[in-house]
């Protein structure tokens, strides 16, 4: 991509100026010029309420592949706490990297993050590029995306890894966009062709009827979303060393639009966050009424795992939305789901499929649900659920 | 206020099916419709023209058929219909496809908002919208769960994994909604019959004056180069005995998986 000023059109306003995070906007003669600071971020383009700031997109069969190297993984953190998949991506980053011997960089924007810098590097990361700003604290999606494209633009990475998580999903196309580059969401496999420095995605698509490869040859860098729960981060070793980069930036509030005026944790039904949760008991329409739900609660705590819902029960208004599991729910990737009264649809095998081990509790022998089941009880879950509960209560104690 | 929906037509996700000899998708006998998600934000953009006044024009790229997508749009209120039908279009991946909305909006003139669903469940990206914010040079408000315009400024309410956000955004935006939001009305009798007879706009790329190397297969950095069915998880033991011999098997097997907690 290029960044192009047109001199013509341009009032001295000086809103890109406002916008520029790097300083590279001077005033010269009552317009704008770019100095050599210049990233071609694009932060400028947004910012120009007139027109004279253009992106011009590059075409991708111009890209000059071999002048990007490096495989990047973009850290997800609230307030400096990692969150889920950031340290997965290190660690199957680390694996991707090694097979097309190229570092392994973090990128982390936040605003006082600096220890979480070291804990990156802990878990794999031989370089962590660091921006910190006070408009940096909580993610938003503007200033993100001009120091992103801004640092990816300086440093050339081959392949960008973002987690496929609500955030990610935000930024990662907001970027791709910005730079007119090939992403791929929502990515289960990922290997590299060393050869051809190619990264080769596997996704799901149609609600999980169908897998795709996907490869993009021309366009830098290969950016993918990838989903959380599929892969593992190493152990994280306290004495890896590597190097900490940072960037400065100035961002004004001024020229971020967007407030947040209110963070607010979810309604949920229990204490065991579901998203991460190694086991998880289900509950759908088969239970009837939304008591039958302490039937779940109560195995869940035995099993020290979290709540999960059908749609079903859902939009009976049985639980909170929170707990829904399936295509239009959260896609969960326990050691263990448990579903009760569940008929097992296409639509919530396509939350839970890739689960462990699955076990059915249904009266109907014929729900699609034994189909992937690893072990299934045709029964009364009324029955069933109390006495696998005792059970299983007397075994631990015993 | 002038609102634009960007829809999209796709196939009934649970009836697909892949060829186990080709590979291939099987599309015969599997019925189109309206992504549902993108019922949700035509229903949150007749929400807002009930509050504010205004238009809503819904608008979507595709091949001729995509046209019964936008009639279902009318009927539900929508005022008018723009579909994007050129075969060069083919090919295009969820960069072509938010660079030829993104002058589709452009041509509608001043737009105030743009609506589009969560994504959509044959992609299942969710890109769209936020390439689309991007070429507009707008802000973008992901996995809306409430909307609320005054004043010209826009309060959302953003359902994230475990948390909440409210934000506020000067218009013009792009907000990609959640089913959550609201529950799509049913065509009123009145709207069908209008819906029927309207004059739906059929643009090509030319119309819109589109760069030939941000579309189709040219303007898709991404390609795909194998599709195939998933591996079917095999079914396992059905326990279908007593009920406590079945518990007692099943809470040995559970014991044995030396799980965190019992």
């Amino acid at each position: 991509m290029a960044v192009l000023l047109i001199p013509e059109t341009c009032t001295g306003c000086r809103l890109c100026l406002r916008a520029c995070p790097y300083g590279a906007i001077d005033m010269v003669e009552g317009k704008a010029r770019f100095n050599d600071n210049c990233t071609q971020c694009g932060a400028c383009a947004s910012a120009c309420a007139f027109g004279a700031i253009v992106i011009e997109a590059a075409y991708s069969r111009d890209v000059d592949t071999s002048q990007y190297r490096g495989l990047w993984v973009v850290a997800e953190h609230l307030h400096g706490t990692p969150r889920r998949g950031t340290y997965e991506l290190l660690g199957e980053g680390r694996r991707l990297a090694d097979a097309l011997g190229v570092e392994l960089a973090a990128v982390l924007l936040g605003d006082g993050v600096a220890d979480l810098a070291q804990d990156l590097i802990a878990h794999g990361a031989d370089t962590v590029y660091l921006v910190q700003d006070p408009a940096l604290a909580h993610y938003r999606t503007g200033p993100c995306t001009d120091v992103l494209a801004g640092l990816i633009n300086q440093h050339k990475p081959e392949i960008v890894l973002f987690s496929a998580t609500p955030q990610g999903r935000d930024l990662a196309p907001r970027v791709a966009a910005r730079l007119s580059a090939g992403l791929t969401a929502d990515c289960t496999g990922l290997e590299v062709d060393a050869q051809e420095r190619l990264l080769v995605q596997t996704r799901p698509a149609f609600g999980g009827n169908l897998m795709a490869t996907i490869v993009c040859r021309h366009a830098r860098p290969q950016m993918a979303t990838v989903r959380p729960g599929v892969f593992r981060p190493l152990e994280p070793d306290p004495s890896r060393t590597g190097r900490v980069v940072e960037t400065p930036v100035h961002l004004d509030e001024r020229a971020i639009g967007l407030k947040i005026l209110e963070v607010v944790q979810q309604e949920t039904d229990g204490r065991v966050n579901l998203q991460d949760a190694e086991v998880i008991v289900s509950g759908g329409r088969g239970l009837g009424k939304p008591e039958a739900f302490a039937l779940i609660r109560e195995l869940a705590e035995v099993l020290g795992g979290a709540v999960g819902a059908s749609r079903a029960a859902v939009d009976a208004g049985w639980i909170p939305a929170y707990h829904q599991v399936g295509q239009t729910g959260r896609t969960v990737q326990p050691k263990l789901y448990i579903a009760c009264g569940i008929s097992g649809a296409v639509q919530h095998l396509a939350g839970m499929s890739s689960a462990d081990c699955i076990i059915a509790i249904n009266k109907d022998p014929t729900a699609p649900i034994f189909s992937v089941a690893t072990y299934g009880i045709v029964g009364d879950l009324f029955e069933v659920l109390p006495a696998l509960t005792r059970r299983l209560r007397e075994l631990r104690g015993a | 206020m002038k609102s634009v929906v960007c829809i999209k037509q796709v196939p009934e996700t649970t009836e697909v099916r892949v060829d186990p000899q080709t590979n291939a998708l099987i599309r015969e006998g599997v019925k189109s419709i309206v992504n549902p998600v993108d019922e949700n934000a035509i229903e949150a953009a007749l929400q807002l023209r009930e509050a504010h006044g205004g238009t809503v024009t819904v608008i979507t790229m595709g091949p001729p058929q995509a046209e019964e997508a936008l009639r279902q749009a009318l009927a539900m209120g929508a005022d008018e219909a723009v579909l994007l039908t050129d075969p060069a279009s083919r090919g295009s991946d969820t960069l072509a496809t938010s660079y030829t909305l993104a002058q589709m909006v452009r041509r509608l003139g001043e737009v105030d908002l743009v609506l589009c669903g969560k994504q959509a469940i044959d992609g299942d990206t969710g890109q769209v919208g936020p390439g689309l914010a991007e070429r507009l040079g707008v802000p973008q408000i992901t996995f809306a769960i409430s909307l609320e315009v005054n004043d010209g400024r826009l309060r959302a309410r953003r359902v994230l994994d475990d948390f909440f956000e409210v934000v506020e955004v000067k218009l013009p935006a792009v907000v990609t909604v959640v089913k959550q939001i609201n529950e799509p009305r049913h065509p009123s009798m009145r709207n069908v019959l209008r819906a029927k007879r309207a004059e739906i706009t059929r643009w090509t790329l030319a119309d819109l004056e589109a760069d030939p190397t941000q579309t189709g297969f040219d303007g898709s950095p991404t390609q795909v180069i194998r599709v195939w069915p998933p591996e079917r998880r095999a079914g396992g033991k059905i326990l279908d005995g007593p009920v406590e011999e079945a518990v007692e098997e099943l809470a040995r097997a559970l014991k044995d998986m030396n799980l965190a907690a019992g």
